[in-house]
């Protein structure tokens, strides 16, 4: 039994009874206390799964109908609730916070029969992209573990590339899913603002953020993506999806289609010289492919990490207010505490970048300053979803590096904030134009992976697949040294 | 001049659920914190889930206060730290960048006097803190959670009230408007909140906040303009800030705190995506919205001839006019409408006695008939309202068990006189000098009947005896 199976055929196996679904969620288990340890991709493992595994196999042993996922363990990040266990966002604030309902995305999983085997770490309440910033220690990559597996969902890239789990749910913000994707060698999918339901996320900034796919191939993506999107009652902001089934004509190929290179994100200073080769490596295989690729420019994107950045953190500290310690990480005696020592102290709990945030969250929107920063970044939102808008109308995708470099050492960005920021580059965009951006692993350089970034317009994730799988079926990488 | 302004708070008490979620509106009846759910108390990952009713109702509201309507609204996030607001922010609705609030710049008359509404908002109610031991400084606070999310509309006005008697028409005026409309109880407690803003000439605007109920709202601004005119006269200079109303006291207090200043960091509530209010939504609203009180109160007096005073009355209160509407007819109408305004107004003058109330519309007809044919009197008739209101009887039954019918027969009536005059022999004589002391007579006769004497046949016999 190879736990590296993909999701297709992980149902396939089930399929043809060459294992049951208890044996593979027991090797799982095995897998993950194996090597767990050394990578950290789990907060937090199902003590369940094994027994809801044998219902499982009871069921198809009595001809019962079974949901698509048939007992697949898939791993979901820790910022999303599920009934009865503890939902931390890593962070110590949540430490007690016991879900009381299970959020949708992961409901239409479970409804689905997949097994959530575990919760993910990430960094505290997904602000970062190296898992630097967990208050329950680092994740690490499998690849290297001297290297961080990014961020923010790095827990479950990890936990996917280190073979503990099938597919994993992450959120992505800013690049959330596909930083670590990237950097972890995993499939990593945003879908378009609106498709998947936020019901049961736990809010960052909830104007731009979405949950997604991470998986080991972009088929799997697909799979996954159609148990979870689609309107729900229980997030006004999901429309009705156009796709029913994304793994229909995921081969159809990309002859004929136009690409554009993002010039500001695949040519500026900031892309390494190895990500920079991968990338010119990948436009030609798309040329090969038939698809006609062109350089082209979205004019804002030197300024979307700040826009971003000011309206992250806007959102955040009004989405992070209420963790005040009257209701969550209440521990200490208030006697005596003056209205603002109070609320400094409540907040001690808050680990240093979502401080930083919640800081800058107090300054960018207040009254005097809204003009000159939130205002502003709101401005650059509207005109670089203009921009993007326009450039649909001639390609059919955009293409970049999903980060500008390779993964990085631990302790080797974190003191300087704002060249962390900027590892943001290439992915905030999608985020701010609410456009789907899928990163496909592309090359392994040095030991560490690269991930190629596609994006389509809204709605348009059947024809991001397209392409996702054109390129996925051109490489052939090297199997995770762990 | 005095200038004063108004910003009401009004629970939209008639939808059956929370602005963003599915609990109960009506919190009142509730344990602490069980009538609440994972999005109105704030629990991580809940959304809200904007309640279309609500849009509706509040839609109503400012059409009848004649404001204009955007085609789209939008809501917001009002940033603050409270306890009793469980996300720390409050959703509710801002004009700061184009007008997407529910109304804008409306207008009302009272008193000949046309009073402007700056903004109408819908937004959330917060939860409530309980002190315990009752007074504010005492070492537990609780708090409950039942009222997070009941649906609010904030009425904001032009300061165009110039002294406190405005204050307190406008407030009649508005609260018979929206118990009219159908969307609010204002009599319920804490339904209908308000703050108010007073400034004297040449001096500057002073917020009063945190009055309880409109009663003391009119004290409240009466206490700050005699404080700011007492200041002024002594050259005291009036400083611009936020004072609260001491309930116990009756006065107003600067609050210290200066965390309550405006810092709200407002920005667009993205969870909410904009609403299209359609205008055929707007017209199928109009259509079913309730006749307005003023031409409700012409109505009665052109078709039915009644009273202005009588229709004002009947028109601005629902409960007294829903009556009229279901027991008049064309006839009767005028004597229904006096038969509700001296009769039955003082026996069913509170939420409570009209709750218990099993008075029927059919009531008041066979009552109103009842007398015209005098099978009763007029006296009496409120002694079998009390019997209606009280046992829910019909007339008849009420007839029957209580002997209240009219003694008009002559006979009868001309024994009992008899009876009277021989007893009364000293005022007999004074009537026959001076006829207008009868009335002394008629009232002993009265007395002996127990009202049921018919009083028009009582005097004529009366006079015919006295032969006066
Ligand atoms: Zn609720």
């Amino acid at each position: 039994m190879d736990l590296r199976l993909s999701a297709l055929n992980y149902v396939t196996s089930i399929k043809n009874g060459d294992f049951t679904v208890e044996e593979f969620i027991e090797k799982t288990l095995e897998r993950i206390k194996d090597v767990d340890e050394k990578v950290h991709a789990f907060l937090q493992v199902s003590d369940t799964a094994l027994e809801n595994a044998n219902k499982i196999d009871r069921r198809i042993k009595s001809n019962d109908k079974i949901g698509k996922f048939y007992g697949m363990p898939i791993s979901v990040k820790d910022n999303m609730c599920v009934e009865g266990t503890i939902t931390t966002c890593a962070s110590k604030v949540l430490e007690n916070f016991i879900a009381p309902y299970t959020g949708t995305a992961v409901s239409r999983l479970e409804f689905d029969d997949a097994i959530i085997i575990g919760k993910t770490n990430l960094d505290e309440f997904a602000m970062g992209l190296s898992t630097e910033f967990s208050a329950y220690g680092p994740s690490r990559n499998p690849w290297n573990t001297d290297f961080v597996p990014g961020g923010s969902s790095g827990g479950s890239a990890v936990s996917v590339s280190a073979n503990e789990c099938i597919a994993s749910l992450g959120s992505d913000t800013g690049g959330s899913i596909r930083n670590p994707a990237s950097f972890c060698s995993v499939v990593g999918l945003k879908p378009t603002y609106g498709l998947v339901s936020r019901y049961g996320l736990i809010s960052y900034a909830n104007s731009i953020e979405q949950i997604g796919p991470m998986t080991r191939t972009v088929e799997d993506s697909a799979f996954l993506l159609n148990s979870i999107s689609g309107v729900d009652s229980n997030d006004n902001t999901t429309v009705e999806k156009s796709h029913h089934d994304y793994l229909q004509n995921i081969d159809a190929g990309i002859s004929g289609k136009t690409i554009g290179i993002v010039s500001e994100m695949t040519n500026s200073d900031g892309v390494s010289t190895e990500v920079m080769n991968a990338t010119n490596n990948s436009i030609k295989t798309f040329e090969k492919l038939g698809a006609n690729c062109e350089e082209m420019s979205l004019g804002s994107v030197p300024y979307a990490v700040a826009a971003y950045y000011t309206i992250t953190s806007t959102e955040a500290g009004s989405n992070l207010a209420r963790y005040d310690n009257i209701r969550y990480g209440y521990d200490f005696d208030s006697e005596g505490f003056e209205f603002n020592s109070y609320i400094s102290k409540a907040r001690k709990k808050l680990g240093p970048e979502v401080t930083r945030r919640m800081i800058l969250g107090g300054f960018v929107p207040s009254a005097g300053y809204a003009g000159k920063y939130f205002l502003k970044a709101l401005k650059v939102k509207s005109k670089l979803t203009a921009e993007i808008n326009n450039a649909f109308k001639k390609f059919d995708f955009l293409i970049s590096p999903t980060v500008p470099i390779q993964p990085f050492k631990f302790g080797e960005k974190i003191e300087d904030p704002v060249s962390f920021m900027l590892i943001d580059f290439n992915t905030v965009t999608a985020n701010l134009t609410g456009k789907p951006a899928i990163s496909v692993p592309y090359e392994n350089s040095n030991g560490l992976p690269i991930g190629i970034q596609i994006m389509a317009n809204s709605f348009e994730e059947n024809k991001l697949f397209q392409a996702a799988y054109a390129l996925e079926k051109t490489v052939d990488l090297p199997e995770v040294p762990l | 001049m005095v200038k004063i302004g108004l910003e009401i708070h009004c629970q939209l008490t008639k939808l059956k659920s929370k602005l963003f979620c599915s609990c109960k509106a009506d919190y009142r009846e509730f344990e602490p914190n069980m009538n609440i759910c994972p999005i109105c108390s704030g629990i991580p990952g809940s959304l809200p889930l904007l309640n279309q009713n609500a849009v509706e109702k509040a839609t109503t509201i400012a059409m009848a206060l004649n404001c204009e309507i955007p085609e789209k609204i939008a809501f917001f996030r009002k940033n603050y730290f409270y306890p009793d607001l469980p996300k720390n922010f409050q959703i509710t609705q801002l004009n700061a960048y184009g007008d997407t609030s529910i109304g804008s710049r409306g207008k009302i008359s009272i008193n000949n006097k046309e009073i402007r509404i700056r903004r109408i908002q819908l937004e959330e109610d917060p939860g409530r803190l309980i002190y315990e031991g009752a007074t504010e400084r005492t070492k537990i606070t609780l708090v409950d959670y039942n009222r997070a999310g009941t649906p609010l509309v904030e009425i904001v006005t032009e300061p165009d009230f110039e002294n406190p008697g405005e204050v307190r028409i406008f407030l009649n005026v508005l609260s018979d408007l929206l118990e009219n409309l159908g969307v609010s109880d204002p009599g319920l407690e804490g339904a209908m909140r308000a703050d108010a803003n007073v400034s004297i000439e040449g001096g500057v605007k002073v917020e009063i906040k945190n009055i309880g109920s409109f009663h003391d709202l009119e004290k409240a601004v009466h206490f700050e303009i005699t404080r700011q005119q007492s200041l002024h006269e002594r050259k005291i200079e009036i400083i611009q800030e936020t004072r609260h109303w001491d309930d116990r006291r009756k006065i107003t207090v600067s609050s210290r705190s200066k965390e309550e200043e405006g810092e709200y960091r407002y920005f667009l509530e993205s969870d909410i995506p904009w609403v299209n209010i359609r205008s055929d939504t707007k017209d199928q609203l109009k259509t079913t919205m309730p006749e307005n009180i003023s031409s409700k109160k012409e109505r009665y007096i052109s078709k039915y001839n009644i009273a202005p005073q009588v229709a004002d009355i009947l028109a601005s209160d629902k409960y007294y006019s829903e009556l009229f509407e279901k027991s008049h007819s064309e006839n009767d109408a005028k004597d229904i409408a006096n038969l509700i305004t001296t009769d039955l107004m003082g026996l069913v003058d509170t939420r409570e006695k009209r709750d218990s109330s099993k008075l029927l519309a059919t009531h008041l007809s066979e009552l109103v008939d009842a007398i015209a044919k005098k099978r009763i009197t007029r006296t009496s008739a409120k002694d079998i309202l009390q019997d209606m209101i009280k046992t829910g009887n019909s007339l008849s039954v009420i007839l029957e068990k209580s002997d209240l019918n009219q003694i008009s027969n002559h006979d009868e009536l001309s024994k009992i006189i008899s009876d009277v005059l021989l007893n009364e022999e000293n005022a007999a004589n004074e009537a026959r000098l001076k006829p207008e002391t009868i009335n002394f007579l008629v009232g002993k006769v009265m007395q002996k009947t127990k009202g049921k004497a018919d009083p028009i046949i009582t005097l004529e016999i009366l006079k015919e005896k006295l032969g006066i």
